[in-house]
């Protein structure tokens, strides 16, 4: 009778290019063999290869997808755990297992680790720690130990040179998310048979969806230390174990489950009407007339001046217009520079930098100031005369200056200049459609709440044009 | 009779089975298999099937261990 052979979970050949269609790409005495041979046991034994995904990272263990029967992705190097932070979006039942090496999980994928762990993210990690970078040729890795001697640490690691082994666990245990923290080591007989235990208790809690189990593999690799299997494995208890102690760090599959991961069912109207709060591009129709505008919108930050530029993109799009928005700003949200080109057109667009524009609405002093001198001349600055005390000095441009902040302050929101000068603007261009602009207006404004009174300062504009410019 | 059965061609030769199996059943011959190296043989007669050269085995295929009827390989 068998008792023990190879895993079903395993492919029976390895379509792999090269000598073995049946063995692995390991090295002889390598331990990614066996952390595979326990997982894809386990994936059997607990009755889920067919709805487990096998993240594969950027390391040895590369391959995976060519051993494991399950679905298979390879990710970018160190991204797995993101990786899996997006299958689980969608596929809320299947049985993630990323497995990463020391140099994918502990160096370049430091930050996806991090807060794959931080979000609680019901997935399973393998980290399988060598304590070097095994297929590039036995590098330092982050977990190297001090006195180590790697390719690029000839004289041995030195702390002070090239800083402190990380010990992964240590930092998943600063973490309050993770359910499930432990570290083993595949040194001995004993300590594998530990280490499956551990691997089944990682997967049932993902099963019952307990959340980010983390599982630290202490690994040998043998080629790269440049010792014999047998040898590497006492290098291990002697070396490798008292450095990175093989333990439990935590153990919450008793608590109930985190957090549930449901996200509600939308129809596909209801997220519409959430994401444009009513609005509607309505049908694009094709616009005869031949047009380019070069739309500079600028002002400090806080006056709506990107808002404004979306605005009219859209309005220019639903208009059948080709358009683009290109929004410049600094890194202040409130009180810093920004300006927004938008070009809208009949014909494709190259780019959307407006270095030349043909119109200018310049809600503030600096920015009168800065685009002046660009205007195209026969072009249009519109000046906020509120705020913009001094005057247009070009005589080859069309100038309109208009009072905007002053007519929103008289209707309590003085963010609303940038709706009045962009409706006076299209107004004076011939291109205000009020309908089009009312239908479009909603998907513009971040602000829900603040539709109705943008539609009304619409209007007031419409009224201040007819009154003072017709 | 209990017995790990080794396949000749799946071997490596890392000798961690040889060196972990309680019962000292298993020893790495002179014969080169298919892959180059000189691989593990086992023999029956202390096999309790613990399993434990599966285990530390890294290879997927290479070990298959039997309890009671094994078959016959030389």
């Amino acid at each position: 009778m068998i008792v023990k052979e190879k895993p079903k979970a395993f492919y029976d050949t390895f379509e792999r290019k090269g000598a073995g269609q049946e063995v692995t790409h390991y090295c002889p005495g390598c331990g990614h063999g066996t952390a595979h041979k326990l997982i894809a046991e386990l994936l059997v034994e607990l009755d889920i290869q067919d709805r487990t995904i096998f993240l594969s990272p950027v390391g040895c263990s590369v391959f995976a997808y060519y051993y494991m029967d399950t679905g298979n992705i390879q990710c970018a190097h160190g991204r797995a755990p993101a990786v899996g932070t997006g299958i689980r979006r969608t596929h809320k039942d299947a049985i993630l297992i990323s497995y990463q090496g020391d140099g994918d999980l502990a160096a370049i994928g430091t930050a996806e680790i991090i807060h794959a762990a931080n979000r609680g993210e019901n997935m399973t990690v393998f980290f399988i720690n060598n304590a070097i970078y095994g297929m590039t040729g036995g590098q330092m890795a982050p977990t190297t130990l001090e006195g180590q001697k790697t390719l690029t640490t000839p004289l041995g690691r030195s702390s002070g040179r090239d800083g402190n082994p990380i010990g992964m666990a240590e930092v998943m245990d600063a973490i309050k998310a993770p359910v499930y923290i432990e570290r083993v080591s595949l040194s001995t007989p004993g300590k594998v048979l530990k280490a499956r235990k551990v691997f089944k208790k990682a997967l049932e809690n993902q099963i019952d969806k307990k959340g980010f189990s983390f599982v630290e593999v202490l690994s040998p690799c043998p080629i790269n230390w440049k010792m014999d299997p047998v040898e590497a494995r006492s290098w291990m208890q002697e070396h490798l174990e008292p450095l990175y102690p093989v333990r439990n760090f935590r153990d919450g599959s008793h608590l109930p489950v985190p957090h549930d991961d449901f996200i509600p069912f939308m129809k596909e109207d209801e997220i519409i009407n959430l994401l444009s709060s009513g609005g509607a591009i309505p049908d694009v129709k094709a616009s005869e007339s031949d047009l380019e505008q070069r739309v500079k919108i600028a002002g400090f930050g806080g006056q709506g001046v990107l808002s404004a530029g979306i605005l009219l993109a859209n309005y220019a799009i639903a208009s059948g217009y080709e358009a683009t928005w290109l929004p410049s700003y600094g890194p202040e949200m409130r009180g810093g520079k920004a300006n927004a080109g938008v070009i809208f057109s009949n014909r494709s667009i190259g780019s959307p930098v407006v270095a030349e524009p043909n119109v200018l609405i310049a809600l503030n002093s600096p920015s009168l100031t800065s685009f002046e001198n660009d205007v195209e001349p026969g072009g249009l600055i519109m000046v906020n005369s509120t705020l913009v005390r001094e005057e247009v000095k070009r005589d080859d441009v069309d100038v309109l200056y208009i009072p905007a902040s002053e007519m929103a302050r008289e209707s309590g929101v003085l963010a609303t200049a940038n709706i009045i000068m962009l409706t006076i603007y299209l107004k004076y261009k011939g291109l205000a459609d009020t309908e089009l602009l009312r239908k479009v207006l909603p998907l513009s404004v971040k602000r829900k709440d603040a539709v109705d009174l943008n539609l009304k300062m619409m209007e007031k504009a419409l009224a201040y044009y007819d009154r003072e410019l017709a | 009779m209990n017995r790990s059965v080794i396949e000749a061609d799946l071997c490596k030769g890392c000798r961690v089975c040889v060196n972990s199996c309680p019962n000292h059943c298993l020893s790495i011959g002179s014969e080169i298999n298919r892959l180059g190296y000189q691989y593990a043989r086992s023999t029956p007669e202390k096999c309790t099937a613990c399993g434990i050269c599966f285990y530390v085995c890294p290879e997927p295929g290479a070990i298959t261990v039997y309890k009671g009827e094994a078959p016959d390989v030389k």
